[in-house]
Formats: structure tokens, C-alpha cells, sequence
């Protein structure tokens, strides 16, 4: 303990909201107790790592018993990969509540660590999962929100409809003109960045804030190269059949119509290590137990990973991260 | 010069931008949950004291402006330039009419102001929080009246114009608070 820090013990968070915390985690278990999902646990430590050039992950080291020369593990920046194994296995519908860890994201709404539940629900499309999640969020909230029916946005008539342009045939020019028609200042060279660089400043400097005003909105069907973990439906043009959900200009929850197939998870996989190599990222190994299960067979699912701060945050009426977490990592 | 990256900006770091010196004002961390993390950043421009909001990619540097405050004596003024003296090194610095601005009509000689250097040239001047300043001219007050409601307006040495309570009289020293430009008591 050194001196500076000795006299900040106290809990950013009050007391009432951390009941609150706990009475929501009540809640969650109960609403998937009814449902018959199995909570499950996994692995924080794992030896791969999650490839998206957009996260990184927390390292760590051990050394003992089964790696008496140590070994590096990562830790999870979301608990996917081995739940997806689990549903390999068989376990059917499944749900877990765990911390995630997520290097170099702090901010009003970031924390390093934060907690996370994430759900899969074996038979269900994104859009079954996209009602359910709707429903989860409205039943948490009850009492402390009212909110409308559910507003269910593609990707596409959000753009159409904030920024004047459809996203999956836009090009740089247009994109470009789209972020200076509505007052961005940046110093971003448009010509040079990656399309979707362009297209998340858009969503989050000008569609964010109109999403989830007095309810919840859904967006969904997201351009293929934003697919992550998403399967792509062959439509004109093909989407990813992803979902986010919105309430307060705020993103609450992002959910796949799970991709099942190996062979293009290895290939995103592989796409991802070397879009890091470009962006001069650290290389990290690919998860090939997941292959192997999605070589076993992967069944039919939805998945969707909810940020229970930010959930919580809304119930509360906070309008910062730390009003709701007890210790904030830099009072941790 | 040092740069500074999106991680180091919070308030009050001073850094170039458009060619100007700047403060940062305040620093939102933006990211969807996939995808690009934005900085976004409001910057106040010290020449102009306008308000810049800027967005960048995180980890985006600017280069550092070379900006520091240092209290200083106000010496005189020659028309052209006010001058100023540091108190510790004895270093003279003249500011421009541009540089002093406003706080011209509070300098008194022998004030300590604060002094913001751009590359250890004036940038801007802060007068002290509050003044004692002489009273040059204002009506006579009317005799009996020592309620200080109404007030009337007094013209100080230095050029600014306040309003006092109807007793105060020509003459006179009093404090005033720069920052509201109100009188405050006799001095």
C-alpha cells in the first residue's frame, strides 16, 4: 500500500445501487431458471486468444505443476469460444455470468473489467434471440423504466435514415461526405482507412445517439466484413446476421446467428491475424479446440454477450460506469 | 518535441493543434463493442479561447505545445506593449494588446498576473483573482445613504468601470473580483 492510495478505500458505487446490482443478478438467473438454460462456467485463462484486431487481451503467466517452465495465458475477453464447446458437447441452452477483461477500454461507459452474461439458445435464429433479449432487458428494467414496444432497425435503415446513405454500397467518397455533412471534425485521412473505420464513426457519432429513446432498439443484419463470429445470409447484398442491442444511445448487448462452419471460422480466423499483422498488432494463437468443435458440430444456436454494468447503470439512472461498479479498476 | 497519445489527454494537457497551442477540455473514449475505438476531443484554442471538438482513432498522438503559466509582476504599459517581470529570474517579457486583451483594464502596476507562455512568448494574461484600485470618478454619492443598494457606476485608474454603492466616493480604494467584475468592498 503506498501513501497516496492508503486513505481510498471506500466504494465508488453506494450501497443501494450494489443491492441493486445484486437484486438485477437475481433477476437473470431466475428468467433463465424459468427457461430451462444451465448457467455454466469457463475458463478465464485460456492459451488462445480472441483474434478480432479490435480487442485486446490481458496477459498472464504461470509457472508450476503442468507448466513447470510457464506458460503465457490470455485472459477471456468474452467467455464464447469455450461455451461454444460446451454446446458442441451437447449441453443445450446455456448461460454464464462472468468477468471479462478487455485491455486499453476506459472510459464513461468502459471498464477494463467488466462483467458479462452471455447466452446461447440452441434452435433459435438472431432474430428469436433478438425478442428474447428484448424481453430479458424489459423484465430487468420493470419497475425503474417504461419503455415502449421495441424498434427493430437493420444496419442498413440506419443509415438510410441518420445519415442519408445505404452503408453496403457506400464508398469511401460517399462515406467521407457523409461525415462531413454532419459536422465531424477529424483528423482521420478517409482515403486511407478501412471503409468500416468510416462507418463506425458514423454509427457511433450520429446514429448511436437516436437509438433507444424511450425503448429499446434492435439493430441488425450488419455488413459482412463486420460478421465477427456472425453466419452470412447470401441475400443482395449478403448480411451477417448480427445483432446490437440499444436503449439511451447506448449499446447493451451484441448477438450472432452463430457461424457453425469450420472451415469459415478458420478462415476469419486466419483473416483476423493477418489484418492484425497489417495494423502492427501482436500476433495471437487461434483457438483450435474451437475448430475441433465445430468440426464435431456446433448445433444450431443464437448467441448474445449483455454488459450487466451497463444494464445496471440504466436501471439506476447513472449516467457514469463507476456509479455502479464498487471499485473501479484505477481504485482496485 | 514530446508527443502525447489519445491515452494522455485529459484536461488541461496542452498540445498543438491546427497550428495553435491548445488545452484539452475534456476527453470521451467512444468504441462499439466490434470494432474502431474513437477519441473524442474537445480542445480549447488558447489564441482564440474557441472551443475545438476533434475526433480521432485511439492511440492518435499530437505533438505537446510548449505552454506553462508563470506569475509575473506587471511592470508597465508603452502603448505597444505591457511589460512584465518575472519575480524569481528577474526575465522581462512585453505581451501585445492581442495577448493581454480584456484583463488590460484591471493591470495595476506592481500586480502579480498570471502569465501564459507559447513558446515563452505571452499568449495570455490573467489579472489577479481580486484588486485594489483607486476610484477616478463617480458621481457624489447621497449623503446619509450607507445601505449600498442601487449602486452607480465608478470609473477605476485603470480604465475598468464597476458599480459601487451610492456612498463610495471619488478618491476612494476598493476590491474588486476580476473574474465577475463586481465590486466587493472598500478596500
Amino acid at each position: 500500500m503506498t501513501p497516496d492510495t492508503a486513505g481510498d478505500w471506500q466504494p465508488v458505487a453506494t450501497l443501494d445501487v450494489l443491492r441493486l446490482r445484486a437484486r438485477i443478478l437475481e433477476r437473470l438467473r431466475a428468467f433463465f431458471s424459468e427457461r430451462a438454460v444451465l448457467e455454466v462456467e469457463t475458463p478465464v485463462f485460456s492459451s488462445a486468444a480472441a483474434t478480432d484486431p479490435a480487442l485486446s487481451s490481458f496477459t498472464t503467466h504461470y509457472t508450476g505443476p503442468l507448466f513447470p517452465r510457464g506458460h503465457d495465458f490470455y485472459c477471456h475477453t468474452s467467455p464464447e469460444f469455450p461455451m461454444k464447446r460446451l454446446l458442441a458437447a451437447g449441453s443445450g441452452s446455456i448461460y454464464q455470468v462472468c468477468k471479462v477483461f478487455r485491455n486499453g477500454e476506459s472510459g464513461r461507459i468502459h471498464n477494463p473489467e467488466f462483467t458479462l452474461l452471455e447466452w446461447y439458445r440452441v434452435g433459435f435464429d438472431h432474430r428469436q434471440l433478438m425478442d428474447e433479449t428484448a424481453v430479458l432487458v424489459t423484465a430487468v428494467l420493470a419497475g425503474h423504466r417504461s419503455l415502449a414496444t421495441p424498434e427493430k432497425l437493420t444496419y442498413r435503415e440506419a443509415f438510410e435514415r441518420h445519415c442519408g446513405i445505404d452503408p453496403h454500397t457506400a464508398d469511401h467518397r460517399a462515406l467521407a461526405g457523409a461525415i462531413t455533412r454532419h459536422g465531424i471534425q477529424t483528423d482521420l485521412e478517409f482515403g486511407h482507412e478501412d471503409p468500416d473505420v468510416l462507418r463506425d464513426l458514423l454509427l457511433t457519432h450520429v446514429i448511436e445517439p437516436n437509438l433507444g429513446r424511450g425503448r429499446i432498439t434492435l439493430l441488425y443484419d450488419y455488413p459482412v466484413s463486420q460478421a465477427a463470429l456472425a453466419r452470412v445470409r447470401p441475400d443482395n447484398p449478403p448480411v451477417a446476421e448480427r445483432f446490437e442491442l440499444y436503449l439511451d444511445g447506448i449499446e447493451l448487448a451484441n448477438g450472432f446467428h452463430e457461424l457453425a462452419d469450420a472451415g469459415e471460422q478458420q478462415r476469419r480466423f486466419e483473416h483476423d491475424l493477418q489484418r492484425r499483422a497489417a495494423s502492427g498488432l501482436p500476433a495471437v494463437p487461434l483457438d483450435a479446440r474451437l475448430l475441433s468443435a465445430l468440426r464435431a458440430g456446433l448445433p444450431e444456436c443464437a448467441g448474445v454477450a449483455l454488459g450487466i454494468d451497463r444494464l445496471v447503470m440504466l436501471a439506476a439512472g447513472a449516467k457514469n460506469l463507476r456509479e455502479v461498479i464498487a471499485f473501479p479498476t484505477d481504485c482496485a | 518535441m514530446a508527443t502525447y497519445s489519445t491515452n494522455d489527454f485529459k484536461a488541461g494537457l496542452k498540445v498543438m493543434i491546427d497550428g495553435s497551442p491548445g488545452a484539452v477540455v475534456e476527453n470521451e473514449f467512444v468504441k462499439p463493442g466490434k470494432g474502431q475505438a474513437f477519441n473524442r476531443v474537445k480542445i480549447r484554442n488558447l489564441k482564440t479561447g474557441r472551443i475545438i471538438e476533434r475526433t480521432f482513432k485511439s492511440g492518435d498522438t499530437l505533438e505537446a505545445a510548449d505552454v506553462v503559466d508563470v506569475e509575473m509582476q506587471f511592470l508597465y504599459n508603452d502603448g505597444e506593449f505591457f511589460h512584465f517581470m518575472n519575480p524569481g529570474t528577474y526575465e522581462q517579457f512585453g505581451a501585445d494588446k492581442t495577448a493581454v486583451g480584456d484583463t488590460a483594464k484591471w493591470l495595476k502596476e506592481q500586480d502579480l498576473c498570471t502569465i501564459t507562455l507559447w513558446n515563452g512568448v505571452p499568449l495570455s494574461v490573467e489579472p489577479p483573482h481580486t484588486v485594489t484600485l483607486k476610484i477616478v470618478e463617480t458621481d457624489p454619492g447621497v449623503r446619509g445613504d450607507t445601505s449600498g443598494g442601487g449602486g452607480k457606476p465608478a470609473t477605476l485608474e485603470t480604465g475598468a468601470v464597476v458599480r459601487v454603492p451610492l456612498f463610495i466616493q471619488n478618491g476612494e480604494l476598493i476590491k474588486c473580483n476580476t473574474r465577475t467584475g463586481e465590486y466587493i468592498s472598500r478596500a
